[in-house]
């Protein structure tokens, strides 16, 4: 059993029936734990007997053709999916930034960053938190007169003013126009630099994984087939010759070419 | 021209349709901008004189006696009956009860609704519980219960605001119903991975996003109360703009009938009037009303 310090650092995703065990003993090196995961939907076996830890402050890339579960994967770790078997264990701080911003329309863009936090909704940690994703000038403005990068960094401070230990994005850049991706992939390694916490990066760009992270791993019917680590100096070059390298390697793991 | 210096330097077409096309002068037509084409009378005047037309051949008619006073009483009747009826203040008494009846029982029958819509909506088991029962209730035509509701009330004002209340619940329970089971999922998802609670997400995210239905709901309710007034006063009313009716039928008053109808159409559209300001007010969320 997990001590109580453990406790409350560490929230065990428990999946209900025979498969759940109640909490599990994690030291300080793992912000994430997950033991032969296993997910279906009806026949389809999406997550077959997927294992992964990542260490506090890491930041992890995971990459993978449509439809090969690493948003379900995700969906999982965010306490959004139930229906599994195996051992998930998460910090109990995380957040998430989901592919389309999903911001209330009724409340004003500062209210929805501190939505969900405790106490009184105080404008003066919103707005901080928005003034570090230069959003502070839209604070009262509804969201649906953000742009598509403007609303997505509102979600990106709405997940970073909850001071997660995980930060979950389910790709959060896939929607978004190539320069504006460019701008929001730099400001995302610029925050997570300043706040240290261990992120999960779901993605199907190869060229976004190499330049932000710690970690890649490739994921293939159901579980991790690849991985690779990358210790390129940050920031990173896309035009450098070892990043053209990393990214043709991913490729011919993804099958795209030989 | 150029066009022409093009086709030349084409290949030759086959066929007589093609060359013939080919042989054409191009012609050139000028796109004028909006501004430009928006001449002579305006949209307000055209539009206005529809109705105005009606009115004057109305007019017309009844003042060559095509159209007895017995039928439909002129226009000129109307405006001196109108007058009549303001200087007695019967009209105004008739406005205020009318008005009385029907927004208490909108007011009734539309907690009502609301209340079970909620209920329903937000819990699986209410939903087994209330909505079966509503939507079979629904069928029912609620002027049909008049015959019952003065078994039941009498025929004072209970029957009255009772058939409003009745006939105002069901528009409003199932338009707050499908709005809160329309709620974007993603939304709720959202609102859970930010560690909202149960009570939370209603208060937050459910209830807000139900809103706009809600409020095509009210608009549904305002209408059919209307109605359910005008069925209602005329059983056995002793004031209200339905007696006034009721009255006037009896002497042949055709101009004080229309008078009375005139006042319910005018009711009617303040009514909507002030839900329109509502919505205004409340949706400005909505990228729709972002620009007033």
């Amino acid at each position: 059993m997990a001590t109580s310090l453990q406790r409350d650092l560490i929230d065990p995703v428990v999946p209900p029936g025979p498969g759940g065990t109640g909490a599990v003993a994690a030291g300080r090196s793992t912000a994430v734990r997950v033991r032969n995961l296993r997910r279906t939907f009806g026949a389809q076996r999406v997550l077959a007997g997927l294992d992964l830890d990542i260490a506090p402050g890491e930041f992890v890339v995971l990459l993978g053709a449509s439809g090969c579960g690493k948003s379900t994967l995700l969906r999982i770790l965010a306490d959004l999916d139930h229906d599994f078997a195996g051992e998930v264990v998460v910090p109990a701080r995380r957040a998430v930034a989901f592919q389309a911003p999903r911001l209330l329309p009724w409340k004003s863009v500062w209210r929805n960053v501190v939505l969900g936090l405790p106490g009184a909704p105080d404008r003066a940690v919103a707005m901080a938190a928005l003034e570090e994703v230069n959003l502070a000038h839209r604070a009262d403005q509804w969201p649906k007169v953000l742009s598509g990068g403007e609303a997505q960094r509102a979600s990106l401070a709405r997940a970073l003013v909850r001071q997660p230990d995980l930060l979950l994005l389910d790709e959060p850049f896939a929607a978004l126009d190539a320069l504006t991706r460019i701008k929001a992939q730099d400001l995302v390694a610029e925050l997570w630099q300043r706040h240290g916490c261990a992120v999960l990066l779901v993605t199907h760009d190869v060229e976004e994984a190499v330049l932000l992270a710690d970690r890649i791993l490739v994921m293939h019917n159901g579980q991790i087939a690849h991985a690779m680590r990358v210790d390129l100096v940050r920031p990173r070059q896309r035009s450098s010759v070892s990043f053209v390298a990393l990214r043709r390697q991913l490729l011919e793991w993804l099958g795209v070419v030989h | 021209m150029i066009a022409q210096l093009i086709r030349a330097a084409a290949p030759k077409p086959r066929g007589a349709v093609v060359a013939l096309a080919a042989n054409d002068e191009m012609q050139l037509i000028t796109i004028a901008p909006a501004a430009a084409r928006a001449r002579g009378v305006p949209r307000l005047v055209r539009r206005a004189s529809g109705p105005l037309l009606l009115l004057l051949l109305w007019h017309v008619l009844s003042v060559t006696g095509l159209l007895p006073d017995t039928v439909l009483a002129g226009p000129a009747t109307v405006l001196s009956s109108t007058a009549e009826l303001l200087a007695s203040g019967e009209l105004q008494a008739a406005i205020w009860t009318s008005l009385y009846r029907a927004l208490t029982g909108l007011l009734i029958g539309g907690s009502v609704g609301v209340a079970l819509a909620t209920i329903s909506g937000l819990f699986r088991l209410g939903e087994d519980l209330v909505d079966a029962v509503m939507q079979m209730l629904r069928t029912v035509p609620s002027i049909a219960l008049i015959p019952l509701l003065i078994i039941w009330f009498g025929i004072g004002e209970a029957p009255k605001i009772a058939l409003i209340a009745l006939a105002t619940a069901f528009p409003l329970y199932i338009n707050v119903y499908a709005g809160i089971r329309n709620v974007d999922v993603t939304l709720v998802e959202a609102g859970r991975t930010l560690g909202l609670s149960q009570a939370g997400l209603i208060r937050h995210v459910v209830l807000p996003g139900a809103l706009p239905n809600a409020l095509v709901g009210l608009r549904y309710s305002l209408a059919v109360a209307w109605l359910a007034l005008v069925f209602g006063e005329q059983i056995n009313a002793t004031a209200g703009i339905g007696y006034l009716m009721s009255n006037a039928r009896e002497f042949f008053q055709t101009q004080v009938i229309v008078v009375c109808l005139v006042v319910y159409a005018l009711l009617g559209i303040t009514v909507d009037l002030i839900v329109r300001v509502l919505e205004r007010t409340l949706l400005s969320w909505r990228p729709a009303f972002s620009g007033t």
